[in-house]
């Protein structure tokens, strides 16, 4: 059984809604990304979605993009976000973890072996940003022999048609894109999300995790009373950022942030 | 020459939008609705009639269409060989081939109900002919311009800005056209209501490839009544400079039935292709996905994208159109590469014999011809693209002079 299945199972028998923090991996050094999962687990992380830099990252604010171009200066490939999963692994067998990108590090190293690759690292599920299901045939099929789950983003614009389509193509949770625009902007409006939400969730039975513009305790905590999982990317990127030469006060940081959003959420 | 028995002509791309492996949609969710919505109207206005009549008039009377079919007579027989035509691109409203585009995407816009206008631009040609037309039909202009592009090109940036358009730097990764791109993308995710984004070139996500294509194709019906007129002939080879690729589709595309014309598409080599240092993704790249569609790119091993240079801001792209992708793989069309220094000749060329200062980004389908020409006959005819005239370009080539205007 998946690690993700596994973690949502369990959280909805105690009652919680699961808590997902994004960093780029590889931001701002290689040896900080792995102690920097562990501490978020350890600050109530539930999974951990692990951002593997692209130069072109289209579908990402300033905040993310910057995370991209630091990572690129050490010039962090997907091998090795593969290989920090591996080294994680070692400490922790169960919180899942999710690769977020796009397309086109996976396309040049193959799909299938891709695949392989990352269910022998220990990845629970890949988000590819500019992917959608019409053109994910090859690569569903490639996940699919491995297990490994492919997340897909819906988004304010998707219509009914849509969210069938791509529920019926994920597996694991599907993530609803709170905003029209880009990783960090700044307007969610709370009660349509809540009505995107129960929409999806006459369509689907995966549970449904809400990103884009969550940003502070507060916030995560009215999301988690509609949604089964919070989120949350730029907001912690912000952090590293703001200590990137000083890898001990970015973890406190974001370990901070998260024990909060934890403490809201219940 | 290699040639297809099928007809090519009206058979590509797919319904999703696939030039076989090529093309496509690869955006994020929120994007895949607004495409829908553009292509109904699109393939719903591209057969209306009051539509194409608008679009029509407008190509006569504000682009000054058709363009000029030139016989350059003093530079063939000083190149002793094929007699070369020009189509004379250069001489529409606003200086080169991106208006007939700009044009029709525009319409559409308002057709759509959409205020405002979002664009990319490299060599600021499109950019001029986005806010031109927005200016024209009184819609809100955004362009997004690298910050390398906007020091070489100060020009065309003030042009922008007189026409009423914002130009908005881009300071993020390489600075120039892809990244352009990527801002204007997130842009368009976040203004998806009133927005309607101009892509000025045959790439991005279907349907920006098939309808850049077909309102550019007009240069190619244009040249292809033309060249026989003129000439009494068709001609034995079509020579046009490929960046993103939307003059050369333009002008391919009513040709790729005629077997007998053989056709050429030049791509930016900058310091050579040996160097590294170039924007030849046909030449020397290999297939991907970025910006929307899958097509050739300039990439390292890890799939990241890498930095492409040429003289011209306009070819200064690491991809290019999924078609042409297509017709490299097809065999239908030779793509080739022209450096740095061999686009500067044919520019000064041009300019002394026959008192036309091209663009750069033209002047790399000159110089292609130039090579070409001597190796046929006095009887047979090259057809090049002039696709855009060298006024921005007269700071570049100064400075290459050690001069300062």
């Amino acid at each position: 059984m998946n690690r993700i299945n596994v973690r949502f199972d369990k959280l909805k028998e105690i009652g919680r809604k699961a808590l997902i923090p994004y960093v780029t991996a590889g931001d701002p050094t290689p040896q900080t990304t792995v102690p920097l999962m562990h501490a978020m687990v350890g600050a109530g992380a539930n999974i951990i979605e692990l951002g593997v830099p692209f130069s072109d990252p289209m579908a990402d604010g300033p905040v993310i993009q910057r995370a991209s171009e630091r990572a690129l200066k050490h010039n962090i490939s997907l091998r090795d976000v593969l290989s920090m999963v591996t080294t994680f692994r070692k400490m922790d067998d169960i919180t899942p973890v999710v690769l977020m990108g796009y397309l086109n590090p996976i396309e040049i190293m193959g799909y299938e072996c891709f695949a392989e690759q990352a269910k022998q690292a220990g990845v629970d599920g890949v988000l590819i940003v500019d992917i959608p299901p019409e053109e994910a045939t090859d690569l569903l099929a490639a996940l699919q022999k491995v297990e490994v789950y492919p997340i897909f983003l819906l988004a304010p614009t998707s219509t009914p048609e849509r969210i069938k389509l791509i529920c019926d193509a994920a597996n694991g949770f599907v993530y609803y894109v709170a905003i029209k625009g880009v990783t960090g902007a700044s307007h969610l409006d709370i009660s349509e999300v809540a009505a995107k939400v129960a929409e999806i969730r006459q369509v689907t039975d995966l549970p449904i995790g809400v990103g884009f513009g969550i940003k502070d305790a507060e916030t995560a905590e009215q999301i988690s009373k509609v949604a089964d999982a919070v989120v949350v990317g730029s907001a912690l990127v912000s952090r590293i950022e703001a200590h990137a030469d000083e890898p001990q006060k970015a973890k406190n940081s974001v370990v901070e942030l998260l024990l909060s959003m934890r403490k809201a959420m219940g | 020459m290699a040639t297809k028995v099928d007809p090519i002509i009206g058979s590509l791309p797919d319904a999703q939008g696939h030039f076989g492996p090529y093309g496509g949609l690869f955006v994020p969710e929120t994007l895949m609705g607004p495409l829908a919505e553009l292509r109904e109207a699109y393939e719903r206005y591209m057969v209306d009639e009051t539509f194409i009549a608008e679009l029509e008039a407008d190509l006569a009377n504000y682009v000054g269409r058709p363009s000029a079919l030139y016989h350059a007579e003093r530079w063939s027989r000083e190149l002793g060989g094929a007699q070369i035509y020009l189509k004379r691109e250069d001489l529409n409203h606003t200086g080169a081939h991106k208006i007939n585009n700009t044009i029709g995407q525009a319409l559409l816009a308002k057709r759509m109900g959409k205020t405002r206008i979002i664009a990319e631009t490299g060599a600021g040609q499109h950019g001029v002919a986005t806010a031109t037309v927005a200016a024209r039909l009184g819609l809100e202009c955004v362009v997004y311009m690298g910050e390398v592009d906007i020091a070489r090109q100060e020009a065309n940036v003030y042009r922008m800005r007189l026409l009423g358009a914002e130009v908005r730097p881009v300071s993020s990764g390489s600075k120039t056209l892809k990244d352009a791109l990527n801002e204007a993308m997130r842009d368009w995710v976040t203004h998806i209501d009133n927005t309607f984004y101009i892509i000025g070139t045959v790439a991005g996500p279907h349907p920006y490839p098939v309808m850049v294509r077909d309102f550019q194709a007009v240069i190619g019906r244009e040249a292809r009544e033309q060249i026989q007129q003129q000439a009494g002939k068709m001609p034995d080879a079509l020579v046009a400079c490929v960046g993103g690729g939307s003059n050369a589709i333009g002008l391919f595309y009513p040709f790729l039935d005629d077997k007998d014309v053989a056709i050429y598409g030049v791509e930016a080599a900058g310091d050579g292709l040996e160097s590294g240092r170039h924007a030849a993704p046909l030449c020397a790249g290999r297939p991907g996905v970025l910006h929307g569609n899958r097509t050739y790119l300039m990439e390292d091993d890890n799939g990241q994208i890498i930095e492409t240079h040429s003289i011209s801001a306009g070819l200064d792209y690491p991809g290019v159109g999924p078609e042409h992708a297509w017709l490299k793989d097809a065999g239908r069309v030779n793509y080739v590469a022209i450096d740095d220094q061999e686009a500067l000749s044919a520019f000064h060329a041009l300019t002394k014999i026959e008192g036309i200062i091209p663009a750069l980004e033209s002047s790399h389908a000159l110089a292609y011809a130039a090579k070409l020409a001597p190796t046929m006959d006095k009887k047979q005819v090259i057809l090049v693209n002039l696709s855009g005239r060298g006024d921005k370009d007269m700071h570049t080539v100064a400075a290459i002079e050690g001069l300062k205007l």
